[in-house]
């Protein structure tokens, strides 16, 4: 039985490997609309993410199974002292496979120490986001057709942010990978992610300038920057115009690039350039499911 | 300063001078019957100044806590007056229950009877992290 808590829990070649179904499931969807027939899915969510548990929910859904849980910690045993691995333990005896988000950091690791079906985890605090970076990988396969040999730009929050730490590990496996971290000085990749480029010998370089960095890249990953991160309103106001991405700066962009985007946007991507073709986002938000998918089948061992 | 030797038990040897006190504790000696010393800034060629922990008594020790506290410690195994062992604890692959994660976004600091487990992240520079939230242990 294994639980999927980190993005490297997964080896490259099994991230291909659920590429590769999630690739089938959009080409044959019929094919996998009975596989997961007289399964169920438990979506514990000790807090709230609206869209990542409905993706959850639709990929069971789409698979033929079934789906219980709870949305928030008010509604779970959880304000009642209950522990987490009391939780799985219980909720294990109902499903085969849980989805769970919570706001600490490693407790769907603790939950998979003591579950008796898989865990995957929705999201840990600021931690971790595997999912996610599923999503993203999936988006960057069929937009570009390929994972190596691509310059990827991250823009924004870089300290705080876990969907970018995430897909860096993920991307630093293919070869050919140029990254381009660009962000205010504030909001710098941290150390361990440099500590990481550094030892996994990464072709990468940091700058404060969107327009400058703009021409080279391939993937342009876009990301809140969040007033609260800044010490005071005046840095704050002095810096978010420099990473809102306005249609002069994506006429700087390659013809072929491809814009990405966690999701929820605040306003660093303006409505308007949802029209540019090379806009991508609610294609991902769309292969976040299929990936989820595809690693509920890989995780219930269903063929 | 003169402590007899011991005939029966343990000598660890090589503590770093000043965390003497803290293995004593960690094996929760304060208690027991038999005769234990505690020999503080000892003179040491290698290290200036080391402390050492005669036990007189065979018991369990926690490999994994001395390793932790300095891989250079040595731990002699005495029976009958002579050294029938002597064991080098190395840098553990995990540390269990010995440190405690410090960042309060952790789910150890909300569910405390978890297991507190430390992986080795660089053997090298000796470095652990939180298995669970990967915060650097202090
Ligand atoms: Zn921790």
């Amino acid at each position: 039985m294994r639980s999927v808590i980190d993005i490297v829990d997964l080896t490259a070649a099994e991230i291909d490997g659920l590429i590769a179904t999630a690739e089938d499931i959009i080409a044959n969807p019929a094919k996998y609309s009975e596989k997961c027939r007289g399964k169920k899915l438990a979506t514990l969510f000790f807090e709230p993410s609206t869209r990542t548990r409905l993706s959850f929910e639709a990929a069971m859904y789409e698979l033929g199974g079934n789906v219980l849980g709870f949305a928030s910690a008010d509604s779970s045993s959880a304000t009642k002292g209950e522990t987490v691995p009391d939780t799985v333990r219980v909720v294990g005896c109902y499903a085969d496979i849980i989805a769970m988000r919570h706001p600490k950091e490693g407790a769907p690791l603790a939950a998979s120490m003591y579950s008796p079906v898989p865990i995957i985890n929705a999201g840990d605090g600021g931690h971790s986001h595997p999912t996610q970076t599923l999503a993203d990988l999936l988006t960057i396969k069929r937009e570009k057709g390929r994972l190596s040999d691509l310059t990827v730009g991250f823009c924004g929050d870089l300290k705080f942010g876990r969907t970018v730490h995430s897909l860096v590990k993920a991307l630093l496996r293919y070869e050919g990978i140029k990254l381009v971290f660009i962000s205010p000085d504030e909001l710098r990749v941290p150390d361990y992610i440099r500590d990481e480029l550094e030892s996994a010998g990464a072709d990468w370089l940091e700058t404060a300038s969107l327009e400058q960095a703009m021409p080279e890249l391939d993937i342009l990953y876009m990301t809140r920057v969040q007033k609260e991160r800044f010490f005071n309103e005046a840095d704050y106001i002095r810096l978010k115009d420099s990473y809102i991405l306005t249609a002069d700066k994506m006429a700087l962009g390659k013809s072929d690039m491809c814009v990405l985007h966690p999701l929820p946007r605040v306003n660093e991507i303006p409505m308007e350039i949802d029209e540019d073709s090379r806009a991508c986002y609610f294609k991902q938000v769309k292969n976040g499911k299929y990936m989820r998918m595809a690693l509920i089948l890989k995780l219930l061992e269903v063929e | 300063m003169i402590i007899g030797t011991i005939t029966n038990g343990i000598v660890i040897d090589h503590i770093p001078a000043g965390k003497g006190m803290e293995i004593f504790r960690y094996l929760d000696l304060e208690h027991v019957e038999y005769e234990v010393a505690l020999i503080k800034n000892a003179v040491s060629e290698k290290m200036g100044k080391k402390d050492i922990l005669k036990i007189s008594e065979v018991i369990d020790l926690n490999y994994e806590m001395l390793g932790y506290i300095d891989p250079n410690i040595t731990v002699n195994i005495i029976k009958n007056g002579e050294r029938v062992q002597k064991i080098r604890p190395q840098l553990p692959e995990t540390i269990t229950n010995v440190i405690k994660c410090k960042n309060p976004r952790c789910i150890t600091s909300s569910e405390p009877e978890l297991k507190h487990i430390f992986k080795l992240t660089d053997r090298e520079k000796g470095v652990y992290r939180c298995l669970y939230c990967d915060s650097f242990a202090k």
